[in-house]
């Protein structure tokens, strides 16, 4: 069941933890524009460095990085190869048939990986480092000036941290319904993949009805509890810029006048 | 003491296509005195929750009136009102709307523009009142139903409500959670004084208020002290309800002839019927 939330919350008292909230979201947003940047083995080093940098910083064990990695290796090994094969620039290093594998495929195919990987690594510390909730915060308080064209931002955030919230309760409950399935014989885990299918429809419409019974409940209970949209209601969650903040991102703004520097060279 | 919350001839009916419609409430009067314990018992389906709805203004009487600290409840006052009302219910999951303790508890503070410092404050003070301070930080689905279940008290406290009701808050706790439960709100009582409605099934629950309102199918049918009320004996039985463990046990020990006097609702009052008894052999 852990397996699932990938690149979940790992609590922790480091510079970047303690970052704001929306300090960690306006650096990954611009890191993913910067990493487009580089175009060479030094800009992309020093892309790794900085990676490298986060990593030690936040103190994130790179297995948590590399099982972040996991969901899209197929993705990554997929793009390397489809380089390798199709970009015919540079002298040609290896020759077997049709295939043919030239110095600038293997570049590209290097350089398009690093690339993938990192902007990968970067998102998971932001969700490594920062509770869903925080993050939530976050992108509420970032948002709120698309309030003035009828955006409903406190709704969205409050819907989110509302289904956050409620992803264990709702995978518990999966757990025990497929449990009382499978002991009144059905077979969710063998046989041919239309019968596995057919077999989650008796998971699924439980599911379904509780879900529904528990909005109903939760309205409720927000509703006794005063709860009327967003409107002259104050946070109990005060989120605090501070100079470290403001560091990082004139850090990453630095790297990236470092990178327009060296590209092309 | 003055009276807190009144129904005056209350009916109440769920929409519906059939053209026979039954009343979910009919024509219920009664009220509550500032620092009562009420208990309002019945069968599945007699109204109970149905009452509580129509208390805090999630329904409207179709008929009659609801009265909370002698203004009618109505739609300008009603916020006013909920938020001196606090409502706990039946599942611990389906009303833990925060993402931690802390934030839970905070929900209804946030809704009424309670400012931030004097937020931080009474969630403190709410949750030591329930004894979960220390869980500030906790997620709902790390806590045990009891847990779940002070919190949301806590939640409804916070607001220094003038009324908690208690709509079968220990129906699905495990015996351990229930008495976390029942032993704070007797704690409650005994430092503030608060007014409090649990409706329940729990006849050893029941047994604890000062005042018993019994439901059937909608209606009132009777009114009195847990004494009064389990005087009834058989009609209890007749409409649905179970009675207390050490009752049922005294009513065998009687039919197998033993000399028992006393209703014996709780079983230190039965074995001190049977001490007696015994002893004037
Ligand atoms: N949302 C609803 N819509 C229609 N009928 C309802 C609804 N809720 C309850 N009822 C009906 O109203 C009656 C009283 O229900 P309720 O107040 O929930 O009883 P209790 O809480 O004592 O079990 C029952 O007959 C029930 O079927
Ligand atoms: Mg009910």
């Amino acid at each position: 069941m852990d397996k699932i939330i990938f690149g979940r919350f790992m609590p922790g008292d480091t510079y970047v933890h303690k970052m704001d909230p929306r300090a960690k979201l306006i650096f990954t947003f611009l890191f993913i524009f910067i990493v487009f940047l580089a175009n060479n083995w030094l800009t992309y080093s020093i892309l790794i460095g900085l990676t490298l940098f986060v990593m030690l910083l936040s103190r994130i064990k790179p297995i948590y990085l590399i099982n972040g990695l996991k969901p899209v290796i197929f993705l990554l090994i997929f793009t390397f190869f489809l380089h390798l094969f199709f970009t015919k620039e540079g002298d040609l290093l290896f020759e077997w048939g049709i295939l043919q594998i030239y110095e600038g495929g293997l570049r590209q195919g290097i350089y398009i990986s690093i690339r993938f990987a990192v902007l990968v690594i970067m998102t998971s510390f932001l969700t490594l480092t920062t509770s869903p909730i925080a993050i939530t915060d976050g992108i509420e308080i970032l948002l709120n000036p698309l309030k003035k064209i009828k955006v409903p931002v406190h709704e969205l955030a409050l819907m989110m941290s509302i289904s956050l919230r409620f992803i264990p309760t709702l995978m518990d409950e999966t757990d025990k319904i497929m449990k009382a399935q499978m002991a009144r014989g059905s077979d969710l885990t063998t046989g041919p993949i239309k019968e596995r299918i057919k077999a989650v429809v008796p998971l699924l419409v439980p599911l379904f009805v509780s879900a529904f019974k528990r909005a109903e409940d939760l309205a409720t209970a927000m509703e006794v509890r005063g709860y009327r949209g967003g409107e002259g209601r104050t946070r109990y969650r005060q989120l605090a810029w501070r100079t470290r903040d403001t560091m990082a991102i004139l850090f990453l703004l630095l790297v990236a006048g470092v990178l327009v520097y060296y590209r092309g060279m | 003491m003055s009276e807190i919350l009144a129904l005056q001839q209350v009916t109440f009916a769920y929409p519906s296509d059939e053209t026979e419609v039954r009343n979910a409430v009919d024509n219920v009067s009664f009220s509550i005195t500032e620092g009562e314990w009420i208990a309002i018992v019945g069968h599945n389906g007699s109204g109970k929750s149905t009452i509580a709805k129509l208390m805090n203004g999630l329904l409207y009487p179709n008929e009659g009136n609801v009265r909370f600290m002698n203004q009618l409840l109505n739609d300008d006052n009603l916020w006013d009102i909920r938020s001196q009302m606090g409502m706990v219910f039946q599942n611990p999951d389906n009303q833990f709307v925060g993402a931690t303790v802390q934030d839970d508890v905070a929900f209804a503070l946030e809704n009424n523009g309670v400012l931030h410092d004097d937020m931080v404050k009474r969630v403190q003070q709410a949750l030591a009142q329930v004894k979960m301070q220390d869980f500030l930080d906790h997620e709902p689905h790390h806590l045990s139903g009891g847990q779940k279940q002070r919190v949301a008290i806590a939640g409804a406290l916070a607001l220094y409500p003038k009324l908690l009701i208690l709509d079968e808050a220990t129906s699905m706790l495990d015996p351990q959670g229930r008495n976390e439960v029942l032993q704070t709100i007797q704690q409650l009582r005994e430092e503030t004084g608060l007014t409090v409605i649990s409706i329940t099934h729990d006849l050893e629950e029941a047994i604890l208020a000062d005042r018993l309102l019994f439901m059937n199918n909608g209606q009132k049918f009777a009114e009195g002290t847990p004494d009064e009320i389990f005087a009834l004996g058989d009609t209890l039985l007749d409409l649905g309800l179970d009675l207390p463990f050490a009752m049922k046990l005294s009513r065998l020990l009687q039919e197998k002839g033993v000399p028992l006097i006393g209703l014996n609702m709780t079983e230190e009052e039965l074995v001190n019927d049977l001490w007696i008894s015994n002893f004037n052999k």
